[in-house]
């Protein structure tokens, strides 16, 4: 197994609240990850440090045997870990096609002297973007929406939407916060048939659920956060069984 | 060169007014999110009113302390109408519009309200009469006057009233909870109008008091007075930390001393090369200091990118 | 599929020419009728609401793409137009000996380096005034901004002592008028038989700017760049985690609308041949942001359209306040400068609450504001 990230010893305080300890794990190249827990366990915390937006007290995080630049969300993107949101971040008033098209910001080199000249270059690199933006659209479902603003997309498609965003930025790994929330059954099992569709082309995915279903049936390995720490790691049939897990989940601690 | 409690002195009476001023912006930004511009403009027809009202009763032989009253009485009913009704006309139509609507709405209320006191009043400087005694005593070598005392005085009244209504009134604590999130306040029952129009009310009332004492402190009114006055309090409220009742009066009385010892003591210790001139560049460089280290000012609450 | 929103300038190529035609030869007599038809104060006017349309397209970059709020451009301005006066006028020989034995000719600065070096100039202040400051939170950062503002105008009213630099609140005189090549723009040229007055050339030079102005934020816009700005208007923090480096792309909405206001500071100076303090004050720099916000922020078509009304209705209210009252009531009961600015602020008020997106916005804007409508009905 080939470790694609690797987290070491993650700690977290928000005021007196330890909200991450010494989170460690590793994520191989190629698989379906899954982290879940229990409400306020620390999954979204874990993360936004992950993906740079929070600075973290504690720990580092080795991306293809480098370490992140945790702290700066636009350098963990460069480097290639692409994330989506849990209460989703589109630019609303922008059509599906430019949110997908800002996506290949980072991979793209055109200033603004190319822009202002139009030089063969920019104009060649433009017409990349849009066709790109265009075929990652089509790759998520949603090729028929891309001159309409993002704000007035159904929750599914704009679902849809920040996945394709989050792909146009070639990343190695994409971190998917809980992208089933809010969805119905019908949108749940086209979400899951992306996601596997994604793992088949190749891509690495993290995946923070709370539907604990979606994960089992999904997830090459999963992770379990309780109160800020790691329970347990491993394949979904041992973690189903592992009785601090199903303390966490049933037990009394979290009434 | 002026003692140091001398400029001490000085800097805390011009805090006091900057911060009575600056709890009208806070207050309002707390509740709207909104940068009411008007706002100095309100100060300034409180000391015209209160100016029109002492001419008055000029013949009249009232002691001048009761004129002064009297201004009052009727200047600060005024001004909270007149903040009540610029919420209602200019603001209050434009909560869901964009963010910079409400602004430039403001910036025409203010120019509306400069040109209808140059119509009443006229572009003159306004000599203010001497409502309290301005010959100065001495006090450990620094020279106070009882306007300055009396300025002092007001202010922490009036702002000691304002907490006490916040902290401990009904309508307190529904302005609080409406602060805290509109929304949810509406749910609970409170009458989220009811206590906008109250908010600026209050803080116009401030506003009028600011007006007067000011007016009193430098013996002038001006149809333009307002509008740098409200430029100093707005910095003071976002020195303090804007929407923070504390942050405002931190944020005045740090201002009013920065001019103070700024425009005494910069002059001399760079031989005269930056004099009293330079004031308002001290006040803007400590503004941007204060908001590169604390970016949400002083008292202001840290708010981290939520995601 | 259409393509809305995109390549304008194609749009463009595409209306039949007779209509390129149509505007242009409009635009090139424009002056010829205005000053017939009213006198010459009315092209000076014109020539101002060119000036404010490149001040306030500059503005548009900083405020409606990126939607950084910016209350001192006017400071940019500023650093334009004591460049050009600096360095074509004999204020600075008169005071600096060496500057004299330097220049025995004295200063006169060529237009064609003075107008980049200012736009250089302004966008290096643009960066000053950025990097310690953006990232601020947005009325932290108008509050910030309008400071530096302030900060630059007291410097300016003030760097006379100990050395004259600026010749403090007197300003700067005995400015040189603009000369491109050996035409002097600055008096009345016989053109083709044609005499074109000076007011005139400099509405010709102005446009030409505003055109190039146009094309440069239409294709900004329509860029990467530009798709960056209006992603951190629309969520900052989305932005980063699409590798928006969002601090980089800011200062370069704030260095390139600073430079835009640094040309303008450049014909300004070149312009009125003097500059002083009086000229960069705070309102300056809110009535630029109240043109972009008026007009429709984020859009080029209602700036324009934003700059032009008020430059011009002030101006309209100034000569018509008081043959209107004469009609009216048989005398001037109102002072007719109170007046003028009771029904500009009234203009500014009730614009806001009729149009609030501004006069003409971006298609998308007003659309985004009618849901905002349905959801609070």
């Amino acid at each position: 197994m080939s470790a694609l990230l690797e987290a070491r010893n993650i700690g977290k305080r928000f005021g007196g609240v330890q909200a991450l300890k010494d989170v460690s794990l590793t994520i191989a190249s190629g698989e379906i990850y899954g982290l879940i827990g229990p409400n306020g366990a620390g999954k979204t915390t874990f993360f936004n440090v992950l993906t740079g937006l929070y600075p973290r007290d504690a720990g580092e995080v080795l991306f293809q045997g480098t370490p992140l630049k945790l702290g700066n969300p636009s350098a963990v993107a460069a480097a290639g870990v692409a994330r989506t949101f849990q209460n989703i971040r589109l630019f609303a008033n922008m059509t599906a096609l430019e949110n997908v098209m800002v996506g290949r910001y980072v991979r793209t080199r055109s200033g603004v002297i190319g822009a202002v000249l139009r030089t063969r270059r920019t104009r060649e690199e433009e017409t990349a973007i849009q066709r790109r933006a265009e075929e990652l659209l089509h790759y998520v479902g949603i090729p028929h929406r891309a001159n309409d603003l993002a704000r007035n997309l159904s929750y599914g498609d704009q679902r849809r939407l920040e996945i394709a965003r989050a792909l146009a930025t070639e990343p190695k790994l994409l971190a998917l916060d809980e992208p089933a929330a809010g969805m119905n059954a019908t949108e749940t099992a086209e979400l899951r048939k992306l996601i596997v569709g994604l793992r088949d082309d190749g891509l690495t995915v993290l995946l923070i659920e709370h539907d604990v279903k979606l994960v089992m049936g999904l997830c090459d390995r999963v992770a379990v956060l309780d109160y800020g720490e790691k329970i347990v790691e491993d394949v979904p049939e041992v973690v189903q069984r592992h009785p601090q897990v199903i303390e966490a989940y049933l037990g009394t601690g979290h009434g | 060169m002026e003692t140091l409690l001398q400029q001490i002195i000085n800097g805390i009476v011009l805090g006091a007014v900057y911060a009575l001023v600056a709890l009208g912006y806070t207050m309002v930004y707390g509740i709207l999110g909104l940068i009411n511009f008007a706002h100095g403009e309100v100060v300034m027809v409180g000391a015209m009113v209160t100016l029109a009202v002492i001419k008055l009763l000029a013949g009249t032989g009232l002691p001048l302390v009761v004129q002064l009253l009297i201004g009052l009485a009727v200047s600060i009913p005024a001004c909270m109408a007149l903040g009540a009704g610029i919420e209602r006309v200019a603001y209050r139509p434009l909560r869901n519009a964009p963010r910079l609507a409400p602004l430039i709405t403001a910036i025409g209320v203010s120019i509306i309200l400069q040109y209808l006191v140059v119509l009443v009043w006229g572009r003159t400087y306004h000599p203010y009469p001497e409502l309290l005694p301005t010959t100065p005593f001495d006090l450990a070598g620094a020279r106070i006057s009882p306007a300055q005392v009396a300025i002092i005085f007001f202010s922490a009244l009036v702002m000691a009233g304002l907490l006490w209504l916040v902290h401990h009134t009904r309508l307190g604590r529904a302005m609080r909870a409406t602060a805290e999130n509109p929304v949810v306040a509406r749910l609970m029952g409170v009458n989220v109008n009811h206590v906008v129009t109250m908010t600026f009310a209050i803080g116009s009332a401030l506003g009028a008091v600011a007006g007067v004492l000011v007016s009193i402190n430098y013996s002038v009114a001006h149809y333009q007075m307002g509008f740098i006055l409200g430029l100093k309090a707005f910095t003071a409220a976002v020195l303090g930390g804007i929407g923070n009742l504390g942050g405002a009066m931190v944020g005045g009385l740090l201002l009013g001393l920065i001019e103070a010892l700024g425009s005494g003591y910069v002059g001399d210790l760079t031989g005269g090369l930056f004099g009293s001139n330079y004031r308002d560049v001290f006040a803007f460089l400590v503004l941007i200091v204060v908001l590169i280290f604390r970016p949400s000012g002083l008292l202001g609450e840290r708010v981290a990118e939520r995601a | 599929m259409g393509q809305p929103g995109k390549n304008i300038m194609i749009q463009i190529n595409k209306k039949p020419w007779w209509g390129v035609v149509l505007v242009a030869v409009a635009l090139a007599v424009l002056p010829f009728i205005t000053g017939a038809a009213f006198g010459p104060a009315w092209v000076r006017v014109l020539d101002f609401a060119l000036l404010y349309v490149l001040l306030s397209l500059g503005l548009n970059i900083v405020v409606g793409y990126a939607g950084l709020l910016d209350l001192g451009y006017v400071a940019f301005y500023a650093v334009g137009a004591y460049l050009y006066a600096l360095a074509s006028s004999p204020h600075l020989i008169q005071n600096f000996p060496a500057i004299a034995a330097l220049f025995p000719a004295g200063l006169h600065g060529p237009i064609w380096l003075l107008l980049p070096a200012g736009a250089l100039l302004a966008g290096v202040f643009g960066v000053l005034l950025g990097a310690p400051t953006l990232r601020l939170r947005g009325d932290y950062l108008a509050i910030v901004t309008l400071g530096f503002g302030e900060i630059v105008r007291i410097f300016m009213n003030n760097l006379y002592r100990p050395v004259n630099i600026t010749n403090g609140a007197q300003g700067i005189t005995q400015i040189d008028g603009i000369h491109i090549g050996s035409l002097a723009l600055d008096r009345t040229q016989n053109i083709l038989g044609l005499a074109v007055p000076s007011l005139h050339l400099y509405y010709y030079l102005f446009l030409a700017l505003v055109l190039l102005i146009i094309v440069v934020s239409v294709r900004l816009e329509d860029s990467r760049i530009g798709r960056a700005w209006v992603a951190i208007r629309e969520d900052e923090v989305a932005a980063k985690a699409c590798g928006i480096n969002t601090r980089n792309v800011k200062l370069l909405a704030f260095a390139m609308g600073a430079s835009f206001g640094g040309v303008a500071g450049g014909l300004f100076a070149g312009f009125q041949q003097f500059v002083s303090p009086e000229s960069f004050q705070l309102i300056d720099s809110i009535m630029i942001l109240a043109m972009v916000v008026l007009g429709g922020m984020g859009h080029i078509p209602g700036v324009i359209l934003g700059s032009l009304l008020l430059t011009g209705l002030p101006e309209l209210f100034r000569y018509s306040a008081t043959p209107v009252q004469q009609m009216l009531f048989g005398k001037v009961l109102i002072d007719p400068e109170t007046l003028r600015m009771l029904l500009f602020g009234l203009t500014l008020v009730v614009v806001m609450l009729y149009r609030p997106a501004g006069l003409w916005p971006e298609k998308r804007r007003s659309r985004e504001l009618e849901q905002k409508r349905g959801e609070a009905a």
